[in-house]
């Protein structure tokens, strides 16, 4: 269902920024600067605080909450998947939780939208689209609803930018009947015309609206900025792309990438023994795995400048400034993790201070340095506010950007930034669910199992020197690209005023096929 | 961000869950469990503590639940809820600023100044532009002074510091909620900063604050074209009551609200009586309930507010906003329903999930997969609120080349059908299981526990009638939709929205947005 919520939140939640302690220079403040060693500081607040109790709060110098006990957590082991590796290939993990009486199950399946063609693009988002709404050979994907919806159970499809996945989920009652048809809907799926009609036309409705949304026009854009417009990354189904698909298209995708290296995952509120017997029998069989060619990508980041995409109908500048990032092998990602706490991680970070909390420029602000698992992420700050501080927002946002190299870091800021990570790390693992998912994660990419583990260590041994190096040696403000998607004519002063040359112009005009119109004929712009 | 929609509809899931009596049983899941596992304690100042033991991992959720929002803002000052929401994550006279006793000096000084300037500002006669430079000037000097003594963000950053997890509140038009996930060993560190906000607020960085939240204004409805659309829905469905106003406020309002007044909302609505907490989570009553008392009781008591007396009047003609621009079409329309006391609430979510859930809901079956006209099409209630006589609404997103006039023809047809033809057994069936199936899923999460439970404490005045109203869902029946369809579902009852598509070259240049 859409979101038609009436709640406003204190924090936009999609970019929501998480943040660390800001305990910066009290003791300064009071008696000033150049007086002597921090503990000595403290000390001195202390007296004070015993000599004029009855005229000074004790909250602005004993700091209460940091009185307050906080005694050793209880311990807590978390729960690990049993992992089963079949002679094919086929990997398995069984998560026991019986809390509840439902079990669920998962297949990942290697291979996605990267790896389609550039004049089908849309085809893994219309198979996995059409996958489940066509249904199996033994009962159709209509049938198939009936029958789960009547039982309160789900099996669907989904489609990423790497793999596909097929998942199912059940009363503890139904879940024999629900695994037997997931399996048949894996192995003997039928993919029928009717239904890909049905997914080509979702898509095309998908496309037409894209330029609506100030959000969704940055976002792709500015990763169109990052990846380049053809990469396989960024490029976007079009309404020719997606007419391009055919149902043998489909199977043929299917058939390809079922080869590959499956991953199943189970949990919930079974016998192990048992679920260990159901799961191996239906993967035994299949023949040992072929995993697809590794991937050659090139990544050379944005042409840097200034770009622009005019949008009549908004109030408000979305701006994006990205570049490219890492991947999370990278071994200065946990220093960069770090950093980006600071740069603009949350409450305390200096983008959220700078930007909305001291010059009220933005209500959304925030960014730093995406991960990703086998290719690199991007770097990317935004800021979204009114369009006559278009130029204040991002001249404000590109300071902090460029301050990373020139405004030192801080004992403070350091601690804070590890404090936020490492006390909210347990929620990474808090769930028996959270962890199956994990563990999931690095078995597709070939992380070790105890990569949270050793990436725990490793953020707490980030230090101030650390930090500088990597802000050297990733940050380049001149290699970024800055993006701003607005209203022309009431950005004033206008977008010259960034002195980073004319913006050069993007047309994001949605492509008409030639021959006979779309269904329909959607309407322009 | 939770939908208070689907929150709504988990309540009634709720209740068919324990009503089965062919349920299993299992460890987590009944009345009787839960009894153990929850204490309920009223401290003297009327506050309410809910704590619920789930031990799966050493963290705890909890939510701090007003019954006030955005509906209880006075007439002139919309926003106003949302706006002390705010507020709320900037500190309290103990923490947030190296010198309160000061701060407050200069705070009162902002406060003057700002009084100076809104009265030249708003003269209707004779404004003189000089003085008024002056008068602003004055302001932001009286406002940098006051900023010295600050130490930016300090609340929040001493929570994430300390490991809040998915630290953030809401404001609706029914309420305010605050919540976050924190490891169990800070549960008094929390206790302390929780009270401390509830209890010692202080207008810090008021002003700049309200520019922040005209820019979420900006981003949420004037720069969105589906935000714009709700917006003048709503206004356009009610008359009277404050579910037409906007909920995040009108820019003229909320631009010019004072601290004085965010302070006068948070002493009449944040008194103990109107609040409840609920903590989910590794966390023992027994011990910890006397800390929690101690912090909890630093709340002010005082009485609940009064009770509102304006009551939508019944429409009688039918309604509708058109708005032409150059985003792609959409569909939305309403029809007043009662408020969530009314005896036949289960049934209006027996319609919205026969109507709209799944693959095999009516609308989709019609409108997406058999005509194939829409995108998207479904129905839901209540809407925008639940607490007083709200909207059952329908939408419809159409595919390309498809109009709004085609999905409300669409829709009424399977509104006619509800009025004039039984629901199947099969479907009536599925939504009791389903419903079942939905509510147990939802045990299983802390802060989604802790929600329910507040939010049922507050509107029920008991935890448990988020079972026990599991009767009236299983009780509602077939002739039960047909009537209520019946009652609602009518011309003179309905209001629409609806956005027509405009070429470029025939739109016409707006000044300046929505400002």
């Amino acid at each position: 269902m859409r979101n038609f919520n009436q709640s406003q939140d204190w924090v936009p939640q999609a970019r929501g920024p998480r943040g660390q302690v800001l305990v910066r220079g009290v003791e300064v403040r009071i008696l000033g600067p150049g007086k002597g060693p921090l503990i000595a500081f403290r000390l001195a607040a202390v007296a004070l605080l015993f000599i004029l109790s009855g005229l000074l709060s004790a909250a602005q110098h004993a700091k209460p909450w940091e009185q307050i006990p906080i005694p050793p957590l209880h311990a807590f082991h978390p729960q690990q998947p049993k992992r089963i590796e079949l002679k094919n290939g086929i990997v398995i993990f069984l998560q026991e939780d019986h809390e509840l009486p439902f079990i669920s199950g998962s297949v990942l399946i290697p291979g996605g939208s990267r790896d389609e063609t550039t004049a089908k693009a849309g085809l893994v988002g219309l198979y996995s689209q059409a996958w489940r709404t066509s249904g199996a050979a033994t009962m159709d994907g209509d049938a198939m609803d009936d029958l789960l919806e009547s039982k309160a159970a789900h099996i669907e499809t989904e489609g990423d930018d790497d793999s596909t996945a097929l998942s199912w989920d059940s009363l503890k009652g139904d879940s024999d009947q629900v695994f037997s048809l997931a399996m048949d809907l894996l192995f003997h799926p039928r993919f029928s015309a009717e239904k890909l009609q049905l997914a080509k036309q979702q898509e095309a409705t998908a496309i037409v609206r894209r330029n609506d949304d100030e959000d969704e026009i940055a976002g792709r854009e500015s990763a169109k900025l990052v990846y380049g417009v053809g990469s396989p990354y960024t490029r976007q189904p079009e309404l020719a792309t997606i007419g391009a698909v055919s149902l043998a298209d489909l199977q043929a995708w299917h058939d390809r990438t079922l080869k590959g290296p499956l991953i199943v995952g189970i949990s919930g509120d079974f016998d192990p023994v048992a679920m260990e017997a159901k799961v191996r029998a239906a993967f035994e069989g299949l023949p040992p795995v072929t995993p697809e060619p590794p991937r050659h990508d090139t990544f050379s980041g944005p042409t840097p400048g200034l770009y622009f995409i005019d949008k009549e109908d908004v109030n408000q500048s979305n701006v994006q400034i990205v570049g490219l990032g890492v991947d999370r092998r990278n071994p200065d990602v946990p220093a960069l993790a770090v950093m980006n706490e600071i740069l603009g991680g949350g409450f305390g970070s200096r983008l959220f201070v700078e930007v909305r909390t001291k010059r009220a420029l933005a209500y959304a602000v925030g960014g730093g340095f995406g991960f990703t698992y086998d290719h690199p992420g991007s770097f990317r700050v935004e800021v979204l506010t009114k369009s006559v501080s278009t130029v204040d927002a991002t001249n404000a946002a590109l300071a902090e950007i460029a301050g990373l190299n020139t405004k030192p870091f801080t004992e403070d800021e350091l601690k804070r930034a590890k404090d936020d990570i490492l006390n909210s790390f347990l929620f990474h693992y808090d769930t028996r669910d959270k962890v199956l998912a994990e563990r999931e994660k690095l078995e597709f990419y070939g992380y070790p199992a105890d990569y949270l583990e050793t990436y725990r260590a490793k953020l707490e041994k980030v230090t101030l020197s650390g930090l500088t190096a990597v802000a050297k040696k990733y940050i380049h403000p001149g290699q970024l690209a800055v993006l701003v998607v607005g209203n022309g004519p009431e950005i004033k002063p206008g977008l010259d005023a960034l002195n980073m040359g004319s913006p050069q112009s993007i047309d994001i005009t949605i492509p008409r096929p030639a021959g006979p119109p779309a269904p329909g004929g959607a309407a322009e712009k | 961000m939770r939908n208070r929609v689907s929150t709504r509809f988990c309540m009634a899931f709720l209740g068919a869950v324990l009503a089965a009596a062919a349920w299993s049983a299992t460890q987590a899941q009944d009345l009787k469990s839960f009894e153990q596992r929850i204490t309920v304690k009223v401290l003297p100042n009327g506050l309410t503590l809910i704590l619920c033991r789930r031990p799966e991992a050493p963290v705890f959720s909890y939510t701090t639940f007003i019954d006030a929002g955005d509906v209880n803002d006075p007439s002139g000052e919309s926003g106003l809820a949302h706006m002390f929401e705010h507020l709320a994550f900037k500190g309290t006279s103990q923490i947030g600023a190296t010198d309160y006793a000061a701060e407050k000096v200069a705070l009162e000084k902002v406060e003057a100044a700002n009084d100076a300037y809104e009265a030249e500002y708003l003269k209707p006669v004779g404004r003189d532009e000089q003085k008024l430079a002056a008068l602003k000037k004055a302001f932001l000097a009286a406002q940098a002074d006051a900023e010295k003594y600050v130490i930016p963000n300090q609340f929040t950053a001493v929570a994430q510091a300390n490991g809040a997890h998915d630290l953030n509140a809401e404001t609706g038009l029914d309420d305010t909620q605050y919540f976050w996930s924190m490891p169990e060993n800070r549960l008094e560190l929390w206790a302390w900063m929780e009270s401390s906000r509830l209890a010692y607020a202080v207008p810090r960085e008021f002003y700049k604050e309200r520019d922040v939240v005209m820019e979420e204004r900006r981003m949420r409805t004037d720069s969105d074209p589906i935000g714009r659309l709700i917006e003048q829905f709503l206004a356009t469905a009610y008359v009277a009551h404050n579910y037409g106003r906007s909920s995040i406020g009108w820019p003229s309002e909320v631009s010019q609200i004072t601290a004085t007044e965010a302070m006068a909302f948070h002493k009449k609505y944040y008194v103990g009586g109107n609040i409840a907490i609920a903590i989910v989570g590794d966390v023992d009553p027994r011990t910890e309930l006397p800390m929690l008392e101690k912090y909890f009781s630093r709340v002010p008591g005082g009485p609940r507010p009064e009770e509102m007396t304006t009551v939508e009047p019944k429409q009688f003609a039918e309604k509708s906003v058109v708005i032409r621009e150059q985003t792609q079409p959409f569909y939305i329309e309403g029809y007043h329903r009662p408020s969530f006391r009314d005896p036949d609430d289960a049934v209006y979510d027996a319609i919205g999930d026969i109507m709209s859930n799944g693959r095999v809901s009516r609308l989709y079956r019609s409108l997406v997969e058999q005509q194939q006209i829409a995108a998207e099409a479904e129905g839901f209630s209540p809407f925008p609120g639940e607490k007083y006589p709200s909207l059952f609404a329908f939408y419809a997103v159409p595919l390309p080349g498809h109009t709004p006039a085609e999905m409300r023809e669409a829709i009424h047809k399977e509104i006619e059908k509800l009025k004039t033809a039984d629901v199947t057994d099969a479907e009536l069936q599925m939504y009791k299981t389903r419903a079942r199936a939905d509510l147990l899923r939802g045990l299983a999460d802390d802060q989604g526990l802790a929600n329910s439970l507040a939010e049922y404490q507050t509107r029920y005045g008991d935890w448990r009638e988020l079972f026990l109203q599991l009767d009236r869902v299983d009780k509602v029946t077939k002739a039960d939709i047909r009537r209520v369809a019946n009652k609602v579902f009518v011309d003179s009852n309905r209001t629409s929205a609806e956005i027509d598509t405009e070429p470029p070259a025939a739109t016409a240049k707006k000044d300046g947005g929505a400002q």
